[in-house]
């Protein structure tokens, strides 16, 4: 299967497990219902009371400011209630999303105007800003922050591994497995605390935001520079924390081929062992890592939640955060999906680099 | 036919024991692990006798000590000679120069330590009646070996309370997610076609969320002001509920191998219904993999916890736990007044760190393959 048809298919397949994200997040919020009782039944018609029935609804009305004023008539409310469509069964709530989203206007196209032709909208948030702006903004400074982080632990976990490998036992390796199990035993958020300590007692790198509050006036070097600095303590948490597990795996994978066969042969037949280690070994035991890599970006997401909200990130992990804390639906729904896509999408093209980098594997 | 049965079963019941017996020989030879095995003993033992070890109670307070540094312990009197340990009570201060208040000895009365002192009586595992606890000081003198926290409770007794939460959540979560995993992935293996295709996909579909981004979203759906037992079930389930995707995925490959046996096919000849065939046939096989997985995913949970309330999403004070033990060090000033404020963050990667090193064993031990990487 060629690579532009690959991808195709897989966007496809993409849809239904977007459109089932946006149900499971919609109705996660927006529905009234009851966990428990749980009780842990110990046999002999006894059981363990573990706890009561717990009603579950969203806490945060978005109009509470008006439904508390007493001023405002009922009519008023009533009104409101019906232009939020707050009146409506859930499904029409939702339904109502979905249409938003889904905004085309064939006319348009007519017109020739390609930009009127699809005006999506995800809502507002409960401050009224469009969800779109603010996605496309943390989104861009999430990916600016992971694309760096995942560069940085490759250009260093992978040296550092193939290093470890070939020195197997020694007493290099040896310090590196005990490093790297302390760096994947340490909390992200304590790493990140302590930076933050680091970063005010030596005022070297700025603490929060991602550019400086005279950025407007630099010219394009010093702006480079001035993001640079604002990006050095969150890229440094989570590359500590990326770097331990990639290292590992690169040494465990090159350790495996090392013991194969054909790098027996390839010795026996006289290479030198240069090549025999990074033409043959090393190409090999790099592709789990590039499957691996999928998974890598769901963690640094996660990760990157606790970082950002330590070190004032403006990213989407802080913005997936204010929008739980104060359960705004539209913007819950709208970071979920896109965190979620972006997996989708790091996973399709660690999969896409593979196919590239080694030609025996086939896409289907 | 039923004797046979019986010495399979106690066949397949040594097997176990002998498994367990190997495990716990090679951590034995292996110092590292065993001194994290020590470790994460010492943490169980320690949290379980937290009312003993600890000094004050969970909620114990002293509003004049907000935010005190901790109270240094005297080995030497004022002469320099050696003497019994002893404290001085702290005074607070406001230094209207600097606008900032200041704890200061009071070196006029010494507070000598004692050990196994009567103090604030409490229950120990919720049933034992005491009121012995292995240190303090007389009243009014006062000791916190970590300072206070901002509404003036002792961090250190706090921090073996928070340990009860952060250090068995993780396994109750378990409890849950195991057994909902084994089911699903084993229904979806073991019937196959359709519904294997539709249960699958809904399981990728819940990990193709960034599990944090999920978890932080239902923690926040949670009502406040809920009594904190049932705060604490909630948050088991909810740190339950994004961790079954993944092991049903896993059971369900084993499960595709494993019913393609004899076994699996001769009791469905006798008639057996499905569920008891997945339940006492098939899942029984994929024990060594579980135990592996149980090990391995343990750290994950603790610092899911631990994250949650570090973010106030999961346990509320006034209930301590590690992580919301350390929402106070979000403000940097706090942790440069008091850097030890932080040690409930040493002790999650002193027990993260733990179960990495057994976990890592056990499986190098069940799965001989993995070995060869150590």
């Amino acid at each position: 299967m060629s690579i532009p048809i690959y991808i195709l298919k897989r966007l496809l397949a993409a849809i239904p497990t977007m459109v089932i994200i946006s149900m499971i997040s919609f109705f996660m919020m927006r529905y009234d219902f009851t966990i428990g009782p749980v009780d842990i039944p110990t046999g002999g018609g006894q059981a363990i009371h573990l706890m009561d029935a717990v009603r579950i609804k969203n806490p945060i009305n978005p109009l509470a400011g008006i439904e508390g004023n007493p001023q405002i008539s009922e009519a008023a409310k009533a009104h409101a209630r019906h232009m939020m469509g707050l009146d409506q069964p859930m499904y029409v709530q939702y339904w109502r999303w979905v249409t938003n989203l889904f905004d085309f206007h064939p006319g348009q196209l007519a017109r020739g105007s390609f930009a009127g032709f699809w005006t999506p909208s995800l809502g507002t948030t409960f401050s009224g800003e469009d969800v779109i702006d603010i996605l496309i903004e943390r989104g861009r400074n999430t990916l600016l922050l992971n694309v760096v982080v995942l560069m940085f632990s490759w250009l260093i976990a992978i040296p550092l591994g193939i290093h470890a490998a070939l020195h197997w036992r020694s007493m290099t390796d040896r310090m590196m497995t005990v490093l790297a199990a302390v760096g994947m035993s340490f909390p992200s958020f304590v790493l990140a605390l302590i930076l933050a300590v680091f970063a005010v007692q030596t005022n070297l790198f700025p603490l929060g935001g991602l550019y400086s509050e005279h950025f407007a006036s630099l010219n394009i070097f010093q702006k480079i520079i001035d993001v640079a600095q604002h990006l050095t303590l969150p890229a440094v948490v989570l590359t500590i924390g990326a770097l331990a597990s990639i290292q590992r795996q690169m040494r465990g994978n090159l350790l495996d081929v090392l013991a194969a066969e054909y790098v027996r042969t390839a010795r026996a037949k006289g290479l030198p062992e240069h090549k025999v280690i990074y033409k043959h070994a090393v190409r090999t035991a790099i592709n789990p890592l590039v499957t691996m890599m999928g998974y890598e970006l769901a963690g640094l997401l996660g990760g990157a939640i606790l970082v950002e909200k330590v070190l004032n990130y403006p990213g989407l992990g802080q913005l997936a955060y204010k929008a739980a804390i104060e359960t705004d639906t539209n913007l819950v729904m709208a970071t979920l999906m896109t965190a979620a896509l972006l997996l989708i999408v790091g996973n399709l093209l660690a999969d896409i680099l593979l196919k590239v980098i080694d030609p025996r594997i086939e896409l289907e | 036919m039923p004797v046979k049965q019986a010495s399979n079963h106690n066949a397949q019941g040594s097997l176990e024991l002998d498994m367990l017996r190997s495990v716990f020989k090679r951590i034995y030879k292996d110092r590292v692990t065993f001194i994290s095995l020590i470790i994460l003993v010492g943490l169980y033992v320690a949290i379980a006798v937290a009312d003993i070890l600890a000094p004050y109670s969970e909620n114990w307070f002293d509003r004049s000590l907000a935010k005190a540094p901790p109270t240094p312990v005297y080995f030497l009197d004022e002469n320099g000679s050696p003497s019994w340990p002893y404290v001085f009570r702290y005074e607070r201060r406001f230094d209207p120069a600097t606008f900032t208040q200041q704890y200061l000895p009071n070196t006029d009365q010494k507070y000598y330590l004692h050990f196994f002192v009567q103090g604030e009586p409490y229950r120990l595992f919720g049933m034992i009646p005491g009121n012995i606890h292995l240190f303090g000081v007389d009243k009014p003198g006062q000791i916190s070996l970590l300072g206070n926290d901002i509404n003036g409770r002792d961090i250190f007794s706090r921090m073996w309370f928070g340990g009860q939460v952060s250090l068995t959540i993780g396994f109750l979560a378990l409890f849950v997610v195991f057994p909902i995993g084994m089911i699903y992935g084993g229904i979806a293996g073991y019937f196959g076609g359709r519904i294997d295709d539709l249960m699958m996909r809904f399981a990728e579909i819940i990990m193709s969320i960034p599990s944090f981004f999920l978890l932080i979203s239902l923690a926040a759906i949670l009502p406040p002001g809920l009594p904190s037992s049932q705060r604490f079930g909630l948050v088991v389930v909810i740190l339950a509920f994004i961790g079954w995707a993944g092991i049903s995925r896993v059971i369900r490959g084993m499960v595709l191998a494993i019913k393609r046996e004899e076994f699996v096919e001769s009791s469905r000849a006798i008639g057996l219904n499905a569920f008891w065939i997945i339940v006492r046939h098939i899942l029984p096989q994929t024990t060594s993999y579980l135990l592996v997985a149980l090990t391995l995913s343990v750290p994950g949970y603790i610092l899911a916890e631990s994250s949650l309330s570090f973010l106030g999403l999961g346990i509320q004070q006034p209930d301590a736990s590690w992580g919301n033990m350390l929402q106070e060090a979000q403000d940097v000033s706090n942790i440069i007044e008091r850097p030890l404020m932080l040690m409930p963050g040493f002790l999650i990667f002193l027990a993260v760190l733990s179960f990495n090193v057994v976990g890592d064993a056990v499986r190098d031990i069940l799965d001989p393959k993995s070995a060869l990487r150590r």
